[in-house]
């Protein structure tokens, strides 16, 4: 069995750091895993798609159109841009914030409204607004790290082995309001 | 200790493994992160060269003097070295030498989709073409020791897919680590006819050799598991195909791209009914099965562009049918690239825009003046031809037209290939004006230093290409240096050196807002005195927007640059802390 995740969202905002703490913590658990990262171009304000896949043997870093059991997504756009890969009975996590894309600041397009409303029609939502939740946490750029804490609770993977990844990969100075960001995470 | 790597950081820990001691490299999506992880191993030699010519040249200069060397680079970049990789060829290599080169199918971060796979075969060097990361490691291992054996750079060919995603990695030691002799052998390597004539013998030679090594190497293996369908591929449609089609048909992996292994792929398709040939881009493996005589499913089933997916591949050979898509109802607005906020490129096209000119682009992330609101560019070619193909608008349309025109420019770009291209508008009696965008750094790779920037690829000081004596001294008389974020001041500069009927170049310094220098703070808010006449609208700035008809700036988004503070008509906006 091979899990596939999606991680989704707006270049700059942290997807990156996300799938490499997700595919850190799964090799702890033993399983072969397959990170594929978007470098370059679309990292600049674009959409970015990083997918996650783990199990006894993984063959293909990609994800196809509705093969995905998780999708993070970082923007509710770009969790609306995602849905058709997800399994009819994934789960999507997505953060209710939202960053305007450029053809919609010049007029040429509307950021559709009530997107959180749709999507739960869709699917099995669950909706958060991460950026609230990382000033709770004592700083706003935790908001990847408070979204990778309500992955884990989502996930089969023990909670001390996120903990453990989040120490490795995070510098000292940032990681006690990095763990706080996890925990309130995981508790939503 | 396994360990989880990028393709490109496998590749970095198989040169060390090997016993590598020099490499040069230019960056370039998605090949960039090879060379940055060679700078985690001290014992290596590493650089940013100016070029992926001069970096091609200095691997093969170390190999010549006994190091075992490499070279990496993005599709394109192979052009741009192309001359001294071809050449390369014929002296063969003293210590082993590696050329790799990462292609990029749908083009996530490039100007075409080339398959650089014909290089092999038009250059006569063997290519290598991993799958994930641990073959990464292995095949540039194996590649080095091959350029040994039988004298001959290798190429180690890669695409998005392998170069950007992790897999798990078996780290080994450094193994080899010798500096060869170095000994006078002009008939090596004095490629003039004399000896290359005798060196072209040895080339063709040295590829009855490689034919030989490529029909039994390992890395190209038959897995047979049908007497049905048997599936030709390798790098990342291995990949694809396996996890589309399982155990459910043979598969004949391609590690060893050229020379190919002609028999054992006629052997292979023998114990099959059916034989498909897949792989991204050009029909390089299949023109190739047809020349032996195989009768192969390729092209005809499967699409010449962009990158495959297993459903693709599911559809093509048993004919499954893609799943409708689950999705929303309405059209969702596309979310293209755009300039950062603060980004000093902003300010610049601001000014061609409203100035109207035409604007012969470059590449780096000032192509993203090309998109909407900004809309400033005309062309974008390749690396430097922002200021060469102006010249050329020039001769063909003459001086007024000329008075329209500029060239844009990178820093990174311009040390690459634009003081070529400015050598010739001064010698060939142009009038072009050339604005060097000067963000003091090469972003739209990752923030990689350059000769401008006064830093090596190890972060020590070094010295720093001066940019107004460097044109000055090519004949270049007018040469100004202006902050973009001075609209005004830079609006005066360019209509003053666009209306010289003499070559002039216009330096556009502030760094790049990402850089860690740059201490932007605080963030710009609208006040009541807003007209709402939407002129900083005009910037695509991605944190400022219209909300309810009224123009509003995102806190979170902004970082204080101020651009649109001397933008705006009214004075209407201020910086808060
Ligand atoms: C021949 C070639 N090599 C490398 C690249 C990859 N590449 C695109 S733009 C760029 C450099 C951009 O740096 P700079 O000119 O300083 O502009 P900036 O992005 O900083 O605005 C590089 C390395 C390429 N497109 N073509």
């Amino acid at each position: 069995m091979v899990k596939s995740i999606m991680i989704v969202g707006v270049g700059g905002q942290g997807t990156l750091l996300a799938s490499r703490i997700l595919g850190n913590t799964v090799i702890r658990e033993g399983y072969d895993v397959k990170v594929s990262e978007v470098h370059g171009m679309s990292q600049r304000g674009g959409s970015v798609v990083t997918y996650v896949k783990y199990g006894d043997k993984v063959y293909s870093p990609t994800i196809d159109k509705g093969e995905a059991d998780l999708i993070l997504a970082f923007e509710i756009l770009e969790a609306a841009r995602a849905l058709p890969y997800l399994k009819s009975n994934g789960t999507m996590i997505a953060n209710t914030g939202q960053i305007n894309p450029m053809p919609v600041i010049t007029g040429a397009a509307e950021y559709p409204e009530n997107l959180a409303g749709k999507l739960e029609k869709k699917t099995n939502l669950i909706k958060l607004d991460a950026l609230s939740l990382a000033e709770k946490a004592g700083n706003i750029k935790t908001v990847n790290v408070v979204l990778i804490g309500v992955l884990a609770k989502n996930s089969e993977i023990p909670y001390e082995k996120w903990v453990e990844t989040i120490k490795e990969t995070v510098p000292e100075k940032f990681l006690d309001v990095n763990l706080k960001a996890f925990e309130i995470g995981y508790n939503v | 200790m396994k360990k989880l790597l990028l393709g490109n950081a496998a590749v970095a820990r198989g040169a060390y493994e090997a016993g590598v001691r020099v490499v040069a490299s230019y960056p370039g999506t998605p090949s960039t992160e090879i060379t940055e992880s060679i700078v985690e191993y001290p014992e290596i030699y590493a650089e940013w060269s100016p070029n992926e010519k001069v970096a091609a040249e200095v691997a093969i200069g170390a190999s010549i003097a006994g190091a075992r060397s490499m070279s990496c680079m993005k599709h394109v970049g192979l052009n741009v070295m192309a001359d001294p990789v071809f050449t390369a060829a014929y002296t063969g290599v003293n210590a082993g030498l590696v050329f790799c080169v990462a292609d990029d199918p749908g083009m996530h971060s490039s100007q075409n989709e080339q398959d650089s796979r014909h290089y092999a075969r038009a250059s006569k060097i063997p290519m290598l073409e991993p799958s994930d990361s641990s073959e990464c490691k292995e095949f540039t291992k194996l590649a080095f020791d091959l350029s040994e054996k039988f004298d001959t750079p290798v190429f180690l060919r890669l695409s998005t897919r392998i170069s950007h995603s992790q897999s798990l990695v078996e780290l080994n030691e450094r193994e080899h680590d010798e500096l060869k002799p170095y000994e006078k052998n002009p008939a090596k390597y004095v490629m003039m006819p004399g000896n290359a004539i005798k060196r072209h013998v040895d080339v063709e030679k040295r590829l009855e050799a490689l034919k030989e090594y490529s029909e039994n190497a390992e890395i190209n293996k038959a897995e047979i598991n049908s007497e049905d369908i048997g599936v030709i591929c390798g790098g990342t449609t291995y990949l694809y195909a396996h996890e589309a089609l399982g155990e459910s048909v043979s598969y004949f992996k391609i590690g060893m791209i050229y020379p190919f292994p002609d028999k054992a792929v006629i052997e292979f398709a023998k114990k099959h009914k059916k034989v498909f040939v897949i792989e991204e881009l050009d029909p390089v493996i299949e023109t190739q099965c047809r020349a032996l005589g195989i009768d192969v499913i390729g092209k005809e089933r499967f699409t010449l562009l962009g990158e495959y997916t297993p459903a693709l591949i599911k559809k093509a050979v048993l004919g499954a049918e893609i799943p409708d898509d689950n999705c929303l109802e309405e059209s969702l607005p596309a979310r293209p690239p755009v300039m950062c906020a603060g980004c000093p490129h902003r300010g610049t096209f601001y000014v061609l825009k409203k100035l109207g000119l035409t604007v012969s682009g470059d590449i780096g992330c000032y192509t993203l003046g090309a998109v909407p609101p900004l809309s400033s560019l005309d062309t974008t070619i390749c690396m430097g031809a922002s200021v060469s193909a102006a010249h050329g608008m020039a001769k063909a349309r003459g001086m007024e037209f000329n008075k329209k025109l500029v060239s844009v420019i990178g820093d990174s770009t311009f040390m690459h290939s634009g003081i070529t291209g400015l050598t010739d508008i001064v010698y060939n009696k142009g009038a072009n004006t050339v604005i060097i965008l000067d963000n003091s750094i090469t972003g739209m790779t990752g923030h990689q230093e350059n000769p401008t920037t006064g830093y090596t690829i190890r972060g020590e000081e070094t010295k720093q290409v001066n940019l107004i004596a460097l044109c000055k001294s090519l004949g270049v008389e007018h040469v100004v240096v202006a902050d973009p974020f001075d609209i005004k001041e830079f609006e005066r500069v360019v209509k003053e050196e666009t209306n010289r009927e003499e070559p002039s170049v216009i330096i556009a310094q502030r760094p790049c807002a990402l850089l860690k220098r740059v201490k932007y703070s605080g963030h710009c808010v609208i006040g009541e005195n807003c007209k709402n006449c939407k002129m900083c609208m005009k910037l695509g700035c991605p944190a400022i927007s219209v909300k309810d008809d009224k123009v509003v700036i995102d806190k979170t988004q902004c970082n204080g640059c101020g651009l649109c503070v001397n933008v705006c008509p009214f004075g209407a906006i201020s910086k808060e802390d």
